[in-house]
């Protein structure tokens, strides 16, 4: 069991990421979605939008780009069609809600906080796809603490935040967001990047940048996860890469109390369940009675012997 | 329902750019519509981290077996065909929706550009199932982009059309002279996209029924990632899990 606050409890730490899992229902001939803490809905905003021109997306090494662009039918389509459907779920059912502008958050949030089978929200102030895609807020202080305040006030469940990795310092965007009221902290959303056909001298994209996902980010993942657990005091839900089960415990020793498969899902379509039997395994191996006192129990030693 | 399994390579014959995989399953394997596709894992290419959406080209449910004609394009393919008889190759299947098989009776023609021929294949054993003989017309660069005629022969009326006149009538499939019969109830087409537009609107000056395989760039294959999007009237739809296969009437072509 994972208590990350404000009603939120996980049956373990294992959540799958925002646009890599659908709305489950894609991945139900795969996973038992019981055996997982939660799922997060694909990225949704106030109106529908019918997302960027393909192509969207470019295989790089150990990883991919995309450019979806928040394709998606919007809030109100996610009520009456989407959520009647996932509701009753055995697991957590989280949705990612990002916006354009302060009102969209605010009123999309408020729609969300009438929803009884929906625990918690995840942020997103870090889509790197759209023109004003909500990465304006969360690449500032002070844009992240507006964004989180006006939330805060019209959502009374758990806010969990999206942090975007395309900062100077992540660890002060997470402390702000904190202090506006944040319940907890995700990270990374993709980092920006880009990919170039030289045969054809033209970008891979249609939108020429996207976010890059997949094994290759799970270095700078760990770190900023790292750096964030130590600088705030609210729960961090570490992803980026992660591939495997070992690759879970690496985020929950640098902090993490929870953790999103992600790109991993596109490749294993039954990774997420796999990832939560293996930490299992971990602990047992390394005696651990429960998978949650893995969070920060790296051991830093000055000589590391 | 869809099963993520690993496959033994049975059989691999060998056509230069192009490779038949014959792969075997220990478990039964689950119901197939022609023009669905499998998702294949590529081991031991570092390059590739995504799986690589491959068409069935045939199946055979009494051996556990299905085959795959792949075509070798980039390293993900390079290394998908460098697979060693014996050696183990995971599948995702089955993906997307499959072909809408014609009635009895009907007169139908199969349209296959290049490696498009390979789910041809197995269409036309379902079109069998029903009774219907198809008429191929299938059409590659040169001679040594069409493979398997033999077999393709087997099950229906084979036409070629090759751009360099190495092979059947020169040119390209659209300037066959099987159009000139005419009277096709419905046409399925799976090929470049280019050529695939073009025998669309060939289709639709005739106002024949038409379904055309998109072969998109895609990471998932299971409509979760939403990048394989193809621009239809109903906007924005994932090739993965609305297609592969298009009545032609819902694409903005």
């Amino acid at each position: 069991m994972v208590d990350l606050g404000r009603g939120l409890v996980l049956r373990n730490p294992v959540m799958t990421a925002s646009g890599t899992f659908g709305y489950g229902e894609e991945y139900t001939d795969f996973v038992d979605l019981s055996q997982l803490g939660g799922i997060i809905v694909k990225g949704t905003t106030l109106y529908p939008r019918e997302g960027n021109p393909y192509p969207r997306m470019a295989e790089t090494p150990s990883g991919m780009l995309n450019c979806v662009g928040l394709q998606n039918k919007g809030v109100q389509y996610f009520i009456d069609k989407i959520y009647p459907r996932i509701k009753d779920f055995d697991t957590n059912v989280l949705l990612n809600l990002s916006g354009s502008c302060l009102d969209d958050y605010v009123r999309g949030a408020e729609m969300v906080d009438a929803l009884d089978k929906i625990p918690a929200i995840e942020l997103n102030v870090s889509c790197p796809n759209v023109k004003q895609g909500g990465m304006a807020f969360g690449v500032t202080t002070t844009g992240i603490s507006q964004v989180v305040s006006e939330v805060r006030k019209v959502y009374h469940k758990h806010l969990m935040v999206k942090l975007s990795p395309n900062v100077t310092n992540i660890a002060e965007i997470a402390m702000a967001a904190e202090t506006a009221g944040a319940d907890s902290v995700s990270l990374i959303n993709t980092l920006m990047g880009m990919a170039i056909d030289a045969e054809r001298r033209k970008p891979k994209l249609s939108v020429i940048t996207g976010g890059l996902s997949g094994a290759c980010v799970k270095p700078v993942a760990l770190r900023m996860v790292w750096q964030v657990a130590k600088a705030v005091k609210i729960p961090v839900v570490g992803l980026g890469g992660i591939s495997n089960a070992t690759d879970a415990v690496e985020f929950m020793l640098a902090g993490a109390s929870a953790i999103e498969i992600g790109t991993a899902n596109f490749i294993e379509p039954a990774i997420s369940t796999k990832v939560a039997d293996g930490m299992k395994d971990y602990c047992e191996r390394h005696g651990f009675d429960k998978v949650s006192d893995l969070k920060g129990a790296l051991q830093i030693t000055p000589d590391f012997k | 329902m869809k099963q993520i399994a690993d496959f033994k390579l049975v059989e691999k014959r060998d056509f230069g750019r192009s490779v038949l995989l014959r792969l075997r399953c220990d478990k039964p394997l689950p119901d197939i519509a022609p023009g669905q596709f499998v998702q294949v894992r590529v081991d031991d290419s570092p390059s590739t981290y995504l799986r690589r959406p491959i068409s069935i080209h045939d199946v055979d449910f009494d051996k556990h077996e299905l085959s795959l004609l792949v075509q070798i394009v980039g390293e993900g393919t390079k290394h998908l065909a460098a697979v060693n008889e014996g050696e183990t190759v995971n599948l995702v299947l089955p993906l997307g929706n499959g072909y809408t098989l014609p009635e009895k009776d009907e007169k139908v023609l199969l349209v296959g550009g290049g490696i498009g021929i390979a789910p041809l294949f197995y269409l036309a054993k379902g079109m069998a199932a029903k009774g219907v003989k198809p008429v191929f017309l299938l059409g590659g660069k040169t001679a040594s982009d069409l493979v398997m005629l033999d077999a393709y022969g087997q099950l229906g009326a084979t036409h070629v059309t090759t751009e360099d006149g190495s092979l059947g009538e020169k040119g390209l499939v659209t300037g066959h002279s099987v159009w000139k019969e005419g009277g096709f109830d419905k046409i399925y087409v799976c090929g470049p996209k280019r050529m695939m537009m073009a025998v669309a609107d060939l289709a639709k000056a005739n106002d024949t029924w038409c379904e055309v395989s998109l072969e998109h760039l895609m990471a998932c294959g299971l409509g979760a990632c939403l990048c394989c999007v193809e621009d239809t009237v109903e906007g924005h739809l994932c090739v993965c899990k609305e297609g592969p296969v298009f009545n032609t009437r819902r694409l903005k072509w």
